[in-house]
């Protein structure tokens, strides 16, 4: 895991909800697991705390599944411990765990209506029939399916099931709800207004969510903090914003949004100022690390950061030429051959309604681009 | 909206979508695909059905072929047609009858639980091993058909008999001094029943249990249920179609059986496919013999006909 201290504004950085940070209610400590020669998680460590919405952000194959399933008690840990409020959960069966799951296709079962489907996990706890009604009742109130009880799966959108898998998952109060991609089977805009839910309801309820996903915008908009996951290895842990905003390495920069990644080279490295020379020019970090003077490393930056603007003949600075634009209505993408033949990506915000033909970028505009110095990022790999 | 509107609708939108692809080429061979198979059930199924059921309405007369016609001029101008019930009348009549047939469906009955009770396990831990692991069992339960069903039923009466094979076996193991009886017996009948149509046991129970989403009991567990009872409230009914199809599988042909209670069961064991055989080419009395085929199928097909209503009933509240 990288950690990088990096330029003026990094204590700055808060969480927007607060999290009391006493005691972790889930201790990951060096979990790996093998399938055969293949080692889908690989010797990792993270506290996640009591009202935390955390994501396990990474692609496919890149075992956040597998870790959310060895919290659940699917799969055993080849090596290390699983602590949930201080208890090993190492020989503990799945349904013995204070944690309840939301699976990626929902898993509800088809013989059985959507009241009952919310009953059974109630059920196996030996709760009084009418309590397991009202219990039912609220929760459907919450995730606003109360017309939908005798309904059977088959017979809801893939909206409601959703919804019903939620309420199945969350009626027995886990300390820790595990959520496996919840989102994934849902059209976009259904997915944008779920995230809202998912967030009100956890709000709500209270409850430690885990989330799994491939989806970087899901995994910024739902979640207190991420980690990054790649091989089977936590790459970088943070709130949405530090990853976003301070990525450790290449992979991190790249993943999550997009950024121009430009070689550099370490020009100086002197009481913390570390300067870096690419082809767009100096740039410099505060940064404790101690890299020499010479090494190879990368600096980011992103799309959005930069300002384009029509070149005139006194513009100074970079300039270069549009090759291509990817208009998107709300923000237009550019692509800028720079004067030496590198390509930059630009987004640009389209704030105001070109009046005529001549207002607007085009192809073959001569363009002038500037950014400011602390927004690059410093890469270490 | 009611379910059976819903249906319209669809049927409707089906129609609707059909017309728009419009290619009546195509809807022709539709027809003449249908019409093939349905016609290889007239002429091998209904036909040879409705021959038996007219010969379960005539008398025994010593001709060739040995009943009466049903249909006959009389001076050239009268059509007369001729049922007899003597022969179902009989058959009710005769305690034999009803005797052979209640243990017919009590020995079909029995030999399909004793199936159910060892296919299920057999398939779903077919269905749980690795796939190389899983074709070899697979073809291990498809084995037996390589070989002619005779001669495997002949080679139970080895390993059964007095002098046969387990006999010798516990004898040199010292169990007993005296063979025990095991051959013409009902316990026979039953291993050679259950032996014979177990494949058709475990094959439907299979496809079914494949096709059940593993996820659906990892949910049952993360909700809390142990394996014992995650197996009773969710793979146990949701398998129920499969277990369904491979006892229909094994109970019809079972209770109709032949063979196995002729070699196995010799004359201790009554049963029907025996008696009509015994009717048919002892006695030569097809009529009787058909009232007995046409009773043995109704016996079958009802309790079937009903299933497939309430089947139907519930798939269209679903």
């Amino acid at each position: 895991m990288v950690n990088v201290k990096t330029s003026s504004g990094s204590g700055a950085l808060t969480d927007t909800n607060e999290i009391k940070k006493d005691k972790p209610l889930l201790e990951i400590r060096g979990v790996s697991k093998k399938f055969g020669d293949f080692i889908a998680v690989n010797n990792v460590d993270l506290d996640i705390y009591q009202g935390e919405l955390f994501c396990l952000l990474g692609g496919s194959g890149c075992g956040k599944t597998t870790l959310l399933r060895m919290l659940a008690g699917f799969e055993k840990p080849s090596s290390g411990q699983i602590l949930i409020d201080g208890q090993d959960m190492s020989d503990v069966p799945p349904y013995k765990r204070p944690t309840n799951m939301m699976f990626q296709n929902y898993a509800l079962f088809p013989h059985m209506t959507v009241e009952k489907n919310i009953a059974f996990g109630l059920e196996q706890d030996g709760i009084a029939k009418t309590e397991i009604s009202d219990k039912i009742d609220s929760i459907l109130k919450l995730v606003e399916l109360q017309d939908y009880k005798k309904r059977r799966p088959q017979q809801l959108s893939g909206g409601q099931r959703q919804r019903v898998a939620l309420a199945r998952a969350l009626v027995k109060q886990p300390k820790l709800l595990l959520l496996d991609e919840p989102l994934g089977a849902l059209d976009k805009k259904l997915r944008e207004q779920t995230q809202f839910e998912l967030m009100n309801i956890q709000d709500k309820v209270g409850v430690t969510f885990v989330v799994v996903t491939h989806d970087q915008e899901e995994a910024m908009t739902l979640s207190t903090r991420i980690a990054v996951m790649d091989r089977g290895r936590f790459i970088q842990t943070g709130t949405p914003t530090e990853i976003y905003e301070y990525p450790g390495d290449r992979f991190v920069a790249d993943f999550i949004g997009s950024a121009n990644i430009l070689d550099g080279k370490v020009v100086s490295n002197l009481e913390g100022m570390i300067e870096v020379s690419t082809y767009l020019g100096k740039f410099s970090f505060k940064s404790n690390s101690n890299i020499s003077e010479g090494s190879n490393l990368f600096v980011g930056l992103r799309p959005e950061k930069i300002s384009i603007s029509k070149a005139t003949s006194k513009s100074k600075g970079t300039t270069g030429y549009i090759d291509d634009i990817g208009y998107f209505g709300n923000t237009s993408r550019y692509k800028v051959r720079l004067d030496e033949g590198q390509i930059i990506d630009v987004t640009a915000q389209n704030q105001k309604r070109p009046k005529d033909a001549k207002d607007r970028l085009t192809y073959e505009n001569k363009v002038n681009l500037s950014w400011d110095n602390s927004s690059a990022m410093l890469l270490l790999k | 909206m009611t379910p059976i509107k819903q249906e319209k609708i669809q049927t409707k939108d089906l129609r609707y979508y059909a017309a728009l692809s419009g290619d009546k080429l195509q809807s022709k061979w539709k027809t003449i695909v249908i019409f093939i198979p349905f016609a290889w059930l007239l002429l091998f199924f209904l036909t040879p059905f409705f021959i038996v059921a007219k010969i379960s309405l005539a008398e025994l007369v010593i001709t060739s072929p040995p009943f009466s016609k049903m249909i006959e001029w009389v001076d050239g101008s009268v059509i007369t047609i001729r049922l007899v019930f003597d022969n179902f009348i009989y058959i009710f009549d005769d305690p034999l009858y009803a005797r052979t047939y209640l243990n017919s469906v009590k020995i079909a009955l029995i030999s399909t639980f004793l199936a159910l009770l060892i296919g299920y396990p057999i398939a779903y831990a077919i269905v749980r091993s690795k796939p190389v692991t899983k074709q070899l069992l697979l073809f291990a339960i498809i084995l037996p058909f390589w070989t002619s069903f005779l001669l495997r039923v002949y080679a139970w009466m080895g390993l059964l008999a007095d002098q046969g094979t387990i006999n010798n076996i516990l004898i040199y193991l010292g169990v007993t001094d005296t063979p025990i009886r095991l051959l013409y017996t009902e316990f026979a009948v039953y291993i050679g029943i259950v032996y014979t149509y177990l494949p058709f046991m475990i094959l439907p129970l299979y496809a079914n249990m494949e096709k059940l989403d593993s996820s659906l009991n990892e949910a049952a567990a993360d909700l809390g249920s142990g394996p014992i009872n995650t197996f009773f409230k969710i793979t146990l009914p949701l398998s129920m179609p499969g277990i369904i199809a491979g006892s229909l599988l094994v109970f019809i042909p079972a209770t109709g059986e032949y063979v196995i209670p002729d070699l196995l069961g010799g004359g201790n064991v009554q049963m029907i496919g025996r008696q009509l055989y015994n009717e048919f080419a002892r006695n030569i009395d097809w009529p009787v013999a058909s009232a007995v085929a046409i009773v043995l199928l109704l016996l079958l097909v009802l309790p079937m006909a009903i299933y497939q209503h309430y089947q139907a009933k519930a798939a269209e509240v679903k």
